[in-house]
């Protein structure tokens, strides 16, 4: 880092270490951290996705026939098996850090960490039944 | 990095494309990419589903079901690539591509859902 | 438990060295006592050039932070026998310059302390006569938790962010800021968000929370950050909106 240290009573050569560009992987949590934030590649991954399968269906049956094909292929089926489960580690890291930002007072007294967190994780639960209702029943 | 008012503004758009992910996707990604694909449910009929798409409510949940996600992968991929591959000297060029990449799917989403037949 | 342990501590001398070496020193292993209490041994029987910074040695004044096994700890809450077996090692608190052994460089931090305005800003001061400013239990408890930040630094050498870009205002800072923005007797949350919103300011952060994990007082800054975030955001939205305040 610094050559052999010419220093004098009056100007110490303070010592910096660099931080390496493997920072991530020397402490389990900020390996975690990586991981969490690379979820948002399965996000968008999923958001281009949807939107192949949008344009698959208005382009005519034989696209739509095409892609839904594909997305048998084992191929996709890893891929979307490596999504399902980051996706949902993106939304339990998602939930249960939303009580960090959302401080709301009730009377005067701070509603707790677990009902903030506990209201998406019913907002989730809800929202994915109404989904599926609709899915399964057009 | 960006300049004092967007910032708020970027973080907004992060947050809400957050939730709309932690919230609505692991379903859809389980139906239509598990479920249906292997035949554990049943799938709506390729008509029922352009029928269903073509509801104007539909188009509106699906382009923000589409965009706001992607702007939060711009924002949080840029970020990554900053700091985990510590990439400062391309911070300019890593926000083009980040966030260009979500305009342009965006708008992609918007023509398709817009000139959607139905 | 054997009777004692060995203490592997980073010794830099700028006058003879170009990088920090390691030093191992046998001190007894004492049930009650802390990383501190070894230190001083070694400073008072082993190896009395050896400098580091403590105080209060009881967790309040915030000077002896330092690595233990590569965590950001306060070395007079860091007991040995939790650290067992040896070695334990001893090292200067992470992402800061090293001046001499165990002693840091913490001007930065001060400067960003400063320029947070941690202090009552008022428009005017309310004059003698007109009595106390008063605050309800609610009213204290909207600030009370960021108020028992102790400067230990800690946070920083846990924040990768810091790590990685120096220049980051960091986690005590801002949440000092905060102690002071929901105190109902401060005035300065304006002049506060020029410093929090630039460009090293609150937007550098993206929520790895290691902050909050090693604060000795659980004054959760990783929090007070992300509530930031949200009320700036919340704010720009009202400006933006015709019937918003301005």
């Amino acid at each position: 880092m610094i050559p052999a240290a010419r220093s004098t009573p009056f100007h110490p050569r303070w010592y910096r270490r660099r931080v390496s560009v493997w920072w991530w992987l020397e402490k389990g949590s900020y390996t975690l951290f990586v991981l969490r934030e690379l979820t948002s590649v399965f996000v968008a991954l999923f958001a281009a996705l949807t939107l192949w399968q949008v344009r698959a269906l208005a382009a005519g049956p034989e696209a739509y026939g095409d892609l839904v094909a594909r997305l048998r292929s084992p191929g996709f089926l890893a891929l979307n098996v490596v999504g399902l489960v980051s996706l949902l580690f993106h939304s339990v890291t998602w939930f249960n850090l939303a009580p960090k930002a959302i401080v709301l007072r009730i009377r005067g007294r701070r509603v707790p960490d677990w009902a903030v967190a506990g209201a998406n994780y019913a907002a989730w639960v809800l929202l994915s039944a109404g989904v599926a209702a609709i899915l399964l029943r057009a | 990095m960006a300049s004092k008012p967007l910032s708020p503004f970027l973080w907004l758009v992060f947050s809400a494309g957050g939730t709309a992910a932690a919230l609505l996707f692991p379903v859809h990604l389980f139906l239509a990419g598990l479920a249906f694909p292997l035949g554990w449910l049943a799938p709506p009929s390729p008509e029922a589903l352009r029928a269903l798409v073509g509801h104007p409510l539909t188009r509106l949940y699906l382009f923000v079901f589409i965009s706001l996600p992607l702007f939060h992968w711009a924002h949080r991929f840029r970020y990554t690539l900053y700091d985990g591959l510590q990439l400062k000297h391309l911070t300019a060029l890593i926000a083009v591509l980040c966030y260009g990449t979500a305009v342009l799917g965006a708008a992609v989403a918007g023509w398709t859902l817009w000139s959607f037949p139905g | 438990m054997g009777d004692t342990v060995t203490l592997s501590v980073a010794r830099y001398r700028p006058e003879q060295e170009a990088e920090p070496v390691f030093q191992d020193y046998e001190v007894p292993l004492r049930r009650d006592w802390v990383v501190l209490d070894a230190l001083n041994h070694v400073k008072d029987r082993l190896d009395g050039s050896l400098a580091f910074r403590w105080s209060c040695r009881m967790g309040v004044c915030g000077s002896c932070g330092m690595m233990v096994n590569g965590e950001p700890r306060l070395t007079c809450a860091a007991f040995l026998s939790d650290h067992l077996p040896g070695p334990i090692r001893v090292e200067p608190l992470r992402f800061f310059p090293v001046i001499r052994d165990l002693v840091v460089d913490i001007t930065s931090f001060l400067g960003k302390l400063k320029k947070v305005k941690p202090w009552i800003v008022r428009k005017e001061e309310k004059p003698i006569s007109e009595g106390e400013y008063r605050q309800t239990p609610d009213q204290l408890d909207a600030y009370k938790q960021f108020s028992m930040c102790i400067n230990c630094m800690l946070c920083y050498s846990a924040c990768p962010i810091y790590g990685l870009e120096p220049s980051f205002i960091g986690p005590a800072a801002i949440a000092l800021a905060q102690r002071y923005n929901r105190d109902s007797r401060d005035q300065g949350s304006r002049e506060r968000l020029e410093v929090l919103s630039e460009h090293d300011g609150i937007w550098q952060c993206t929520f790895v929370g290691e902050c909050s994990q090693v604060c000795p007082k659980n004054v959760d800054p990783a929090g007070a950050i992300q509530q930031y975030k949200l009320a700036s955001a919340t704010r720009w939205l009202s400006l933006l909106l015709p019937w918003g305040e301005r």
